[in-house]
C-alpha cells in the first residue's frame, strides 16, 4: 500500500450543518497535499477526523495504514498534529514542553531530554532557556509547535492553516522548516486559505467547498482549470477602461474604483511584453502593470461561480 | 535517526498487559508533574490558592465570631469547619484549571497521541489531591495558632483528614465533570458563585439550631455539614455528632456516603465526557 491518507465518501454533521458531506481524498506517501478552501469549507473538521480527534459520521478514514476509527493508537503513534491554535502548554518553557511530549510519546526520561535539545536547535529555539511559551513572539510559537509534532518522526504530519495569522516573515519561518521535512520522507497535508503557499509547499492540491472536494490536481493542473497567473492594469484614465479591456488576452474584468483592468493569462512574460505594446500603440497610459498569481477567491470564482465572500464562518 | 526513534516509541506502547499498566502510571506521573511545574513556575498563584482559606478563617474567627451566637469557644466550632469550606472550595479551582485546560490547544495535542487517555484527568486529580493536603496541613498549623485544639488520639486526627480530603475527591471529580459539560469559562464563574451560598448554606459558621427550621433542616443534609460534624467530632471539638437530628446523629456515616456516592455518580461521568470530546 502507497497511500499515506485515504479518505473515502466521509460525511460529519454538527445538528443541520453538514461540515463534511462525502469528502474524498488520497494522498500519496512522500508527498506534500494542499488542501485549500475558505473558512467553513470543512477543512479543519477534516484533519481532526484524520488526526482521530473528532469521529466521523459515515465513510472510511486510513492514515499511515490504519483505520482511525478502529486503530485510533496505531494511528496517533505514527502522525503529527500542527493546529490552528497553538497545542503546547505556554506556562511551560519549550524545553519542559518537548521533554513532556517525548515523555508521553514513552521515548523514556533520558531520550525525551536529548530529543527535546535536538528539536530546539533544529528550530532555533535553543537559546529560549527558561523562558516561558506565552512570552514567544508568533513564528517562536509556531515553530515550537512544529517540533512538539515531530517528536516521533511521525510518517504522516497534519498541518493546519499554519501560517494563519503569522507576519510575513514567521510564515517564511514555518515554510522552510516544512521544506525541510519534506526531504525526510514525511507525508505533509497542510490546509491552507492561501494559494500561494498550496502553491509554493503542495505537489497536489484538492480544493474544497462545503465539505467536498470540488477540484484536484497539480497547481498546474489546476491555474490551467482556473485561468492561472493574472495581469493587473491600472490605468492612469478610467475613462479608457473599456478600451483596455479589449487590449487584454483572455476575459479581462474591469475594476472602476481602483481605475484597473485584469484579465488571465497562460504566459507570463509573452503577456506582459504583449500588452505593454499594445497599450503603447492604443496610446493608454497605465500607471502600474503586474503579473501575480489568482486569489482564492478568483479560483474559486472560476469553480464555483461564486466568490468566497458569501461563505459563512465556521 | 528516524527509526530509532520509532522502534522506541513502538515498544513503548507495547501491548502486554504489565507494560500498558506501567505506562498508565508513567503518563499519569508526567501529567502530575506537569501541574507540579505549574507550581514552581507560578509560586505567586500557588501562595494565593493557599493562603485564601487562611485569611477567610482569621476573618470569620475574629471578625465576625463574636456575633454567631455559638456558645463555648467558637473557634473550636469554626476552624473544623473552615477545614470542610476549604474542601469544598476546591470545587472552583478544579473547575477553573479544567476548563483553562480545555480551552488551550495542548489537551487536543495530548489527544492526538498514543498516551494512556485518562492520564490528563488522573494528573489533575493527582495534583488537586496534593494541593488539599497541603493547604490542609496549614490551615491545621494556623487553626492550632489561633487557639483551636483537638482533644482525639492521633489516629482520630488521621481519620478527620482522611474524612476531609474524601469530600475534596469528591470535589474535585464533580468539578472535572462540570467544567466539561460547562465549557466555557463565562459558565465556568456561574457555579463559581454558586458555590458561595452552597459552601455558606453548612453549619461551618453556625449551627443548623440557630436557624430558621426549614433552613436548619436544609443545612443539615448538605455534605458539606456532615464532613464537618464528623470531623469536629473526631477532633472532640464542639458541634460533633448529636441526637439533635437524623442527619446530625448519622453524621459520620453521611461523611462517608455522601462523597462515594458524588465520586460513583462524578467519576464515570467525568471520564465519558473527555473520551465524548471527539464527537
Amino acid at each position: 500500500m502507497t497511500d499515506a491518507i485515504t479518505v473515502e465518501g466521509v460525511r460529519k454533521t454538527y445538528g443541520a450543518r453538514k461540515a463534511l458531506d462525502g469528502l474524498d481524498l488520497t494522498v500519496a506517501r512522500g508527498t506534500v497535499h494542499g488542501v485549500l478552501g475558505p473558512n467553513g469549507a470543512g477543512k479543519t473538521t477534516a484533519v481532526r477526523i484524520m488526526a482521530t480527534l473528532l469521529r466521523h459520521d459515515e465513510g472510511h478514514v486510513r492514515v499511515a495504514g490504519y483505520d482511525v476509527r478502529t486503530d485510533a493508537d496505531a494511528v496517533r503513534r505514527r502522525i503529527g498534529l500542527l493546529g490552528q491554535h497553538a497545542a503546547v502548554d505556554e506556562d511551560l518553557s519549550g524545553r519542559q514542553n518537548l521533554e513532556m511530549f517525548g515523555r508521553l510519546y514513552h521515548l523514556g526520561v533520558r531520550r525525551a531530554r536529548a530529543r527535546a535539545d535536538e528539536l530546539l536547535g533544529r528550530f532555533g529555539l535553543a537559546d529560549t532557556g527558561s523562558k516561558a511559551v506565552k512570552q514567544y513572539s508568533g513564528g517562536m510559537r509556531r515553530r515550537l509547535d512544529l517540533a512538539a509534532s515531530l517528536i516521533t518522526d511521525p510518517e504522516v504530519l497534519f498541518l493546519d492553516e499554519p501560517t494563519t495569522g503569522l507576519d510575513p516573515r514567521a510564515r517564511g519561518e514555518v515554510w522552510g522548516a516544512v521544506r525541510s521535512l519534506v526531504g525526510g520522507g514525511t507525508t505533509v497535508l497542510l490546509t491552507t486559505q492561501y494559494l500561494e503557499e498550496a502553491d509554493q509547499l503542495a505537489d497536489r492540491i484538492s480544493v474544497i467547498d462545503e465539505g467536498r472536494v470540488i477540484a484536484d490536481g497539480t497547481s498546474d493542473e489546476l491555474k490551467a482549470k482556473t485561468g492561472g497567473d493574472r495581469i493587473d492594469v491600472v490605468l492612469h484614465d478610467s475613462a479608457q477602461l473599456a478600451a483596455a479591456a479589449v487590449l487584454l488576452p483572455g476575459e479581462a474584468s474591469v475594476d472602476e474604483d481602483r481605475r484597473m483592468v485584469s484579465a488571465p493569462v497562460a504566459d507570463r512574460m509573452a503577456a506582459l511584453t504583449q500588452v505593454v505594446r499594445a497599450l503603447q500603440d492604443a496610446g493608454i497610459e497605465a500607471e502600474d502593470i503586474a503579473l501575480r498569481r489568482p486569489t482564492l477567491d478568483e479560483v474559486f470564482l472560476d469553480l464555483t461561480g461564486r466568490g468566497t465572500e458569501v461563505k459563512e464562518d465556521a | 535517526m528516524s527509526t530509532t526513534t520509532f522502534e522506541a516509541v513502538e515498544t513503548g506502547a507495547g501491548s502486554a498487559g504489565g507494560t500498558r499498566l506501567g505506562w498508565a502510571l508513567a503518563d499519569s506521573w508526567t501529567m502530575t508533574r506537569r501541574e507540579l511545574l505549574h507550581w514552581a513556575r507560578q509560586p505567586v498563584q500557588v501562595v494565593v490558592g493557599l493562603a485564601f482559606p487562611v485569611m477567610l478563617l482569621l476573618m470569620f474567627g475574629y471578625l465576625m465570631g463574636g456575633g454567631l451566637g455559638i456558645e463555648g469557644n467558637y473557634r473550636e466550632y469554626l476552624v473544623p469547619g473552615m477545614f470542610a469550606l476549604t474542601m469544598a472550595f476546591g470545587l472552583d479551582a478544579t473547575m477553573v484549571a479544567v476548563t483553562q485546560d480545555l480551552n488551550k490547544g495542548v489537551v487536543d495535542r495530548f489527544r492526538s497521541m498514543p498516551m494512556t487517555n485518562g492520564a490528563v484527568l488522573v494528573g489533575r486529580s493527582a495534583a488537586d489531591m496534593l494541593q488539599s493536603l497541603l493547604s490542609l496541613i496549614i490551615l491545621m498549623g494556623v487553626g492550632l495558632a489561633v487557639g483551636w485544639r483537638w482533644h482525639g488520639s492521633f489516629a482520630a486526627v488521621l481519620g478527620a483528614m482522611g474524612l476531609l480530603l474524601l469530600l475534596r475527591f469528591a470535589m474535585l471529580w464533580m468539578g472535572i465533570h462540570l467544567a466539561m459539560v460547562a465549557g466555557k469559562p463565562e459558565l465556568v464563574m456561574a457555579v463559581q458563585i454558586l458555590v458561595w451560598p452552597v459552601s455558606f448554606l453548612s453549619n461551618a459558621f453556625a449551627t443548623p439550631e440557630s436557624m430558621p427550621g426549614w433552613l436548619g433542616a436544609v443545612v443539615e443534609w448538605n455534605p458539606m455539614s456532615a464532613t464537618a460534624t464528623a470531623v469536629r467530632d473526631l477532633f472532640g471539638n464542639e458541634g460533633g455528632v448529636s441526637t439533635a437530628s437524623w442527619a446530625s446523629e448519622h453524621a459520620s456515616l453521611l461523611a462517608v456516603v455522601w462523597p462515594v456516592v458524588l465520586v460513583a455518580v462524578f467519576f464515570p461521568l467525568a471520564v465519558r465526557r473527555f473520551g465524548r470530546l471527539s464527537r
